[in-house]
């Protein structure tokens, strides 16, 4: 049975990369993420994980150590925020093309400059291009049952492709939650050993990581394109067997109180529970507001996300990431490009919110519920605001 | 005795008459004639044997040896990036130490090599190297020095020695070309106090050979700085690649020597060195040079080799050194 304990969500992903027996840990300190890994170190000092813990000297050899350790056919994990993430893009790309299995827990933190060691998504939204399957957490649990989550799905054969689960920076990496644990038997039970389709190995020699040339480049990117669309139904599949085994449900679009809105704010992470709060003040007085939470974010569920808004005239997509494109944010050029070939057209203003730690509070939601109706009903162009930054 | 010398007491060395037969860098790939550095790489892998795993830092190495769907690797190699073969071999390293440790995998002995060129090791990768080198995995690193980034035409790197001339570093006007001393990756290397560090060159197979195998023996990390003439690179006939290098042994201004446990050993001694001058003129990358920018090479050599002397205790050495300098 899963012990329900009181725990830092930090401590509690840890926990749960050493019940799935991850053979290395590579990683470099960063704030947010910093209790991840210093709890990893902690329990193979111990003795409670067997495991090589690569203590190495920056991100972008935590993940260089991770491809070769994946690459010899290991179990591997990570985990990094913002500049780390940004220095180890470069060898992000080369995971996912080289069909590495390997978990990485995002501490989602802004990006410099200013320096600031608090929550945005702008290192999620970096990550966005780099061929890695990417799910959301919204609170501590999530953030347990996304990392069984994740290893299920990466090493999938019919998968083989690197997994981020995001987490938010302090506002989830540092709070203490109560979680139910699962057992080591549970894990086991929902993620099998991982069996390599290829590895380093003296006896049976491959070549990893050869060169492209233009007649074969795009043919292989091709496959790795393949590779991520046809990982949706592995991951769907992964949340149905997650739910018989724990008996929580998982679903690529998380709704709330969205089946007869006509207001839908989508969300991401765990701004998500504030906006739930704000939802029910708002109906409370009658407005009809509902929510969409982004849960898979690569790759992008576009029907469930369509089937999610198709009945609401107003959108309001609030991120915590600016594009610096001069008329949007990333996530809501994105979604407005699925509604666009979905042929809907309800009226979605962008709120960049939360950047660098802000708060997002219910009356801030409730401001912006507002906000969306009135530019609508005055029939505004279209585009984006900064939400209360002062001039 | 130290943990290196102890791993290496009974290995007797290579000679003429007991040359592995076999090739784990098979022929066929796609180096340019007289490509001392593909030489040195070939010689290094039949030295360390078949039970190997390679990671390999971009580079000339990687791109003409693995255009898909061809590969001349006939051991398990990887190929990641620029700047971090010495991070992914620690990786595989960890891995293997890992799975054998809980008993996913059988227990092997698999030598870990890493390689890269002097830019993928002097340059952009010198920290993944030292952070390697620093946690001690057990691995080899080769680093093969044609010295300039000869992959992508000829540009400068830390290791280009002074005034060559090279494509961001052409003579000129108000340029002698490469501007700055090489930088001694070596030293820097055993500054890490790792069990072994070594020279090695074309020129002297054997001698190349037997470093590369105790590189694979010695318990720890183990680096070996191969110089590999480029003819490409370096405007030389492609006919006198492994000319040019033994006459960069014979001037000093390549000096072969193994650091074991720490201690300094001098490979070969050089009562009668040559002239900086003679290497110099085998090579069009340094012919805009006059006198007294050979005579400045010339002293700087001098001065390097000195150091090199007393670090490995060639006192005798150095003072038959202090008499002739003059005359160089």
């Amino acid at each position: 049975m899963a012990r329900r304990v009181g725990m830092e969500v930090s401590i509690a992903a840890a926990e749960t990369v050493a019940l799935l027996d991850v053979d290395v840990v590579a990683a470099y300190p960063i704030t947010p993420q910093t209790h991840i890994v210093e709890h990893l170190s902690e329990l193979v000092a111990d003795g409670q994980l067997d495991a090589e813990f690569v203590p190495v000297e920056s991100e972008h050899s935590a993940m260089s150590v991770c491809v070769g350790a994946a690459a010899a056919g290991a179990r591997t994990f990570t985990s990094t925020s913002s500049q780390g993430y940004a220095l180890m893009v470069e060898i992000c790309y080369i995971a996912s093309s080289l069909r590495l299995p390997i978990v990485m827990a995002l501490a989602n933190r802004s990006m410099s400059a200013p320096i600031s060691i608090w929550n945005d998504h702008a290192d999620m939204m970096l990550a966005r291009d780099t061929g890695w399957i990417q799910t959301v957490a919204e609170n501590g649990q999530e953030v347990v049952d996304l990392i069984m989550h994740a290893y299920r799905v990466a090493e999938d054969h019919r998968v083989l492709l690197p997994v981020i689960v995001n987490l938010d920076g302090f506002i989830l990496t540092h709070m203490i939650e109560p979680i139910q644990l699962p057992t080591k038997e549970e894990v086991q039970a929902y993620v099998p050993p991982y069996k390599p389709l290829l590895r380093l190995d003296p006896d049976n020699p491959v070549t990893i990581g050869p060169v492209g040339v233009p007649e074969v480049y795009t043919e292989a990117k091709k496959a790795q394109d393949e590779a991520i669309k046809n990982a949706k139904p592995v991951i769907l599949e992964a949340w149905d067997e997650f739910e018989k085994i724990f008996g929580r449900k998982y679903k690529p679009i998380e709704t709330y109180k969205a089946e007869d809105a006509e207001i839908i704010l989508v969300t991401v992470g765990s701004i998500s529970e504030t906006a739930m709060r704000a939802v029910d003040r708002m109906r409370a007085h009658g407005k009809r507001v509902g929510l969409a939470r982004i849960r898979l974010f690569r790759p992008f569920p576009v029907e469930e996300f369509v089937d999610a808004v198709r009945g609401a005239k107003l959108i309001g997509v609030v991120e915590r990431a600016l594009g610096f494109n001069g008329y949007t944010g990333p996530l809501c050029a994105e979604l407005k490009s699925v509604l666009f070939d979905n042929g809907l057209n309800p009226y979605v203003w962008n709120f960049i919110a939360g950047l660098g730690g802000r708060d997002v509070t219910v009356e801030d939601f409730e401001e912006m519920a507002e906000c969306l109706e009135v530019k609508a009903n005055k029939n505004e162009p279209m585009g984006y605001e900064i939400v209360n930054a002062r001039e | 005795m130290g943990a290196a010398a102890e791993a290496l007491k009974d290995f007797k060395g290579f000679s003429m008459k007991n040359l592995p037969r076999e090739e784990p860098l098979s022929p066929g790939h796609r180096a340019c004639q007289g490509c001392a550095e593909i030489l040195s790489l070939r010689l290094a892998l039949k030295a360390i044997g078949k039970n190997v795993i390679v990671a390999s830092a971009t580079g000339c190495m990687e791109i003409v040896t693995t255009p898909y769907p061809q590969t001349a690797w006939r051991v398990p190699w990887i190929h990641v990036a620029f700047e971090n073969a010495a991070a992914v071999i620690s990786g595989v390293e960890a891995a293997y130490k890992a799975m054998t440790r809980k008993g996913k995998m059988e227990k092997k002995d698999v030598v870990f090599v890493a390689y890269g060129g002097d830019g993928g090791t002097a340059d952009i990768g010198l920290q993944a190297l030292s952070g390697a080198l620093e946690r001690g995995h057990n691995f080899v690193y080769l680093c093969l020095d044609n010295e300039a980034y000869m992959n992508t035409g000829i540009q400068r790197s830390s290791a280009t020695p002074y005034g060559a001339m090279t494509t961001t570093s052409p003579p000129g006007k108000k340029s002698i070309g490469q501007a700055t001393w090489k930088k001694n990756v070596p030293a820097i290397a055993a500054a890490h106090d790792i069990p072994y560090v070594a020279t090695a060159s074309p020129a002297y197979p054997i001698d190349l050979m037997n470093k590369a195998k105790k590189a694979s023996l010695v318990p720890g990390p183990a680096y070996v700085h191969i110089f590999c003439a480029c003819p490409t690179g370096w405007r030389h006939d492609s006919s006198i690649a492994i000319e040019v290098a033994r006459m960069a042994v014979a001037t000093n201004v390549f000096p072969l020597y193994e650091v074991i446990d720490g201690q300094w050993k001098l490979s070969r001694k050089n009562p009668k060195p040559k002239p900086v001058k003679e290497y110099l003129k085998l090579q069009r990358r340094f012919r805009h040079l006059t006198d007294a920018e050979i005579a400045k090479i010339q002293q700087r050599v001098n001065k390097e080799w000195k150091t090199l002397l007393a670090r490995c205790g060639e006192l005798e050495e150095l003072e038959k050194f202090g008499e002739i300098e003059q005359n160089l």
